[in-house]
């Protein structure tokens, strides 16, 4: 029997202007388990200057856009990401 | 490769695109303008989240090739982009014009809509923006105007 982990890591992806107003592209992040996309973006704007993000970003989990409510697992790469503005 | 960092050239799209198959061949380009709501723009400086960028991409153009029996070439720039430099590219190529056409719109449409890439508007006055992160990617003086779009 594996016992369940107290906490789950994760890498998180800041781009453009969320990335100016952590001051950061990457970080890890350690989470009690179990934890969802909303508690790693409660956490982030917890973080100086983080306070700017809003509360429900878009956010994509391992290259796919995800909901609040999803699961995190370890070793999971959630990126938050800004209003799109390409072309 | 979607993205690239280099100077994005038509006729290679063309070349990507074309066929004997198809007599209506479409073309969009999204180039840098030199005002946004009045205000003179300097430059363009264009990121992106690649892996996802490039995935979406890939998606975009295989939806437009099985909704109009088409052939699609896509490519965006990123990095910093002067005055008039192109900023996507878009060729749809089909039997007929009518599908070309809507494909090219379709996908110029989903890439705005869909695909992780942001532009920081460099003004002439010196102020810089990311472009629509209303106050969140607000610098300098300059007013910001969310969710607008430059090309």
């Amino acid at each position: 029997m594996t016992a369940v982990a107290s906490t789950v890591t994760i890498r998180v992806l800041l781009f453009a202007s969320y990335a100016e107003l952590l001051g950061s592209d990457a970080l890890d992040l350690v989470l009690d388990n179990p934890a969802r996309v909303r508690d790693a973006v409660e956490r982030l704007r917890a973080f100086p200057g983080g306070d700017r993000l809003p509360a429900k970003p878009l956010c994509a989990l391992n290259l796919t856009q995800v909901e609040p409510d999803t699961l995190l697992r370890v070793g999971d790469e959630l990126a938050v990401l800004p209003p799109l503005s390409g072309g | 490769m979607y993205l690239t960092a280099d100077p994005i050239e038509l006729g290679a799209l063309l070349a990507m695109a074309q066929s004997p198959r198809h007599g209506g061949v479409a073309s969009f380009l999204g180039c840098v303008r030199d005002h946004q709501a009045g205000r003179a723009v300097l430059r363009l400086e264009y990121s992106a989240y690649n892996p996802m960028a490039e995935a979406e991409c890939g998606r975009i153009v295989g939806e437009a090739e099985s909704k109009w029996d088409c052939i699609v070439a896509l490519k965006h720039r990123t990095g910093t982009l002067q005055i008039g430099d192109v900023a996507v590219a878009i060729v749809a190529a089909s039997a007929h014009r009518d599908e070309a056409f809507a494909a090219c719109r379709y996908v110029i449409e989903e890439v705005k809509r869909r695909v992780p890439i942001w532009k920081r508007e460099v003004f002439v006055d010196g102020t810089v923006e990311w472009v629509g992160s209303g106050e969140a990617g607000k610098q300098g003086s300059g007013e910001v105007v969310g969710g607008r779009s430059q090309s």
